[in-house]
């Protein structure tokens, strides 16, 4: 399966999340995370980098594509959208570990993301280091409604603080985990 | 840390998005600009800045001005908009962008052409440069932190052109302010004392960029 021809049943999975759908979003993430990973395996592989890198590289770009959602125009076509992001997240990461940024030339996103991965291995990132680094609020709301799944009202009532900020900082910490994740070298 | 721990705990509890929010974001920010360059319009006198040295008979070439510098912003502002939204292409509003300068550069030169080379030297210097120079950059200062605020809460993917294209909108806005009071006399100076420092402008956005946009 390829992801061109997948785009349909990708921007359905991706609109139906941005309404709020829970189960949509994890299983376009899951789709998702595949073809990343035959597209970070096949860029790092030429450079001489095994797949736990890879995989580091396709969860910076998960959450990258999760907490930038709000920047994908419903009216466009979705894969070029996931592609562009992929792109940025491989020459940021290049740049940072100072790879060759030559080695990324300009494909179409039917040409990079032609294939999917599903044989996961675990990254070298880890969770409770990384959430041991963001701020304490942050840190609370992320563990009770995201790893928990309390909803944010009950959070809210727990933890003390009004459910907009409960949203507001689940937000924030995961945009702080994202940078957190992009800036390790 | 697995793939699939992470998906899972990025799912749970799903916030919905409301759609058009990075569209308002930046509505406001080119409002913010927008605003703070009529400030600075309404405030000239009371700065006691020089208004136009030339002595106000040249409606024409300050029509021809502001419509280089307004349709300069103009285009700038709508790449920015698709700048700040990965995977929208970029390539032709950007040769849209190319075509005005294009537009007053060939006007500029042919204008020395047809006219009499005693006042050459007056026509390009004649202007009221120095202030150009001086505030546009100046000017350009809070539509650029008001450009950059917003598209960091997008996601641009080319950080060097993405700032290029903030600073010369900012530049033009800047350069847009000093039009309202002094305009030159001739097209070579409009291109010069006006493209010149907002190509600046750009040039120092598109430097600051990829520092200041990275994610």
């Amino acid at each position: 399966m390829d992801i061109k021809s997948d785009e349909p049943a990708l921007r359905a999975l991706m609109l139906a999340g941005l309404d709020g759908d829970e189960a949509s979003h994890k299983t376009l993430l899951m789709k998702l995370s595949a073809y990343l990973r035959a597209y970070f395996k096949g860029r790092l592989v030429r450079i001489g980098r095994g797949p736990a890198d890879a995989e580091d590289l396709v969860q910076e770009t998960v959450i990258a594509l999760h907490t930038r959602r709000q920047t994908y125009d419903r009216s466009q076509l979705f894969t070029p959208w996931v592609y562009a992001i992929a792109r940025y997240r491989l020459i940021d990461y290049l740049r940072r570990t100072k790879m060759s940024v030559m080695d990324v030339s300009v494909e179409e996103a039917d040409e990079v993301l032609a294939a999917d991965d599903p044989a996961a291995v675990e990254s070298t990132l880890d969770l409770d280091t990384l959430m041991a680094q963001i701020s304490p609020k942050a840190r609370q709301a992320i563990r009770h409604v995201k790893l928990d799944g309390l909803s944010v009202s009950e959070t809210a009532a727990l933890i003390g603080m009004s459910p907009s900020a409960v949203k507001v900082s689940v937000h924030r910490g995961l945009k702080a985990l994202s940078r957190l994740i992009n800036q390790r070298s | 840390m697995k793939t699939e721990e992470l998906i899972n705990m990025l799912g749970t509890n799903l916030e919905p998005v409301k759609g058009g929010q990075l569209r308002k974001t930046l509505l406001v920010a080119l409002a913010v600009a927008v605003g703070a360059v009529g400030a600075i319009c309404l405030m000239w006198n009371a700065l006691h800045m020089p208004a136009d040295v030339q002595g106000g008979g040249h409606f024409g070439f300050k029509a021809i001005a502001l419509a280089f510098t307004l349709g300069l912003a103009a285009t700038g502002a709508r790449i920015l908009f698709t700048c700040a939204q990965p995977g929208q292409p970029v390539r032709k509003p950007l040769m849209l962008i190319g075509l005005l300068p294009l537009m007053v550069v060939s006007a500029a030169c042919v204008a020395p052409a047809v006219l009499d080379p005693a006042t050459w030297s007056t026509m390009i210097l004649g202007g009221p440069w120095g202030t150009c120079l001086i505030c546009i950059p100046i000017f350009a200062v809070i539509p650029f932190v008001a450009f950059i605020w917003a598209l960091r809460k997008g996601a641009p993917t080319h950080l060097t052109l993405t700032g290029a294209v903030a600073g010369l909108v900012a530049g033009a806005l800047g350069a847009a302010a000093v039009v309202v009071h002094q305009t030159g006399h001739s097209i070579p100076l409009i291109a010069l004392w006006y493209g010149g420092p907002i190509a600046l402008c750009a040039v120092v956005g598109g430097i600051l960029g990829p520092r200041l946009l990275r994610w």
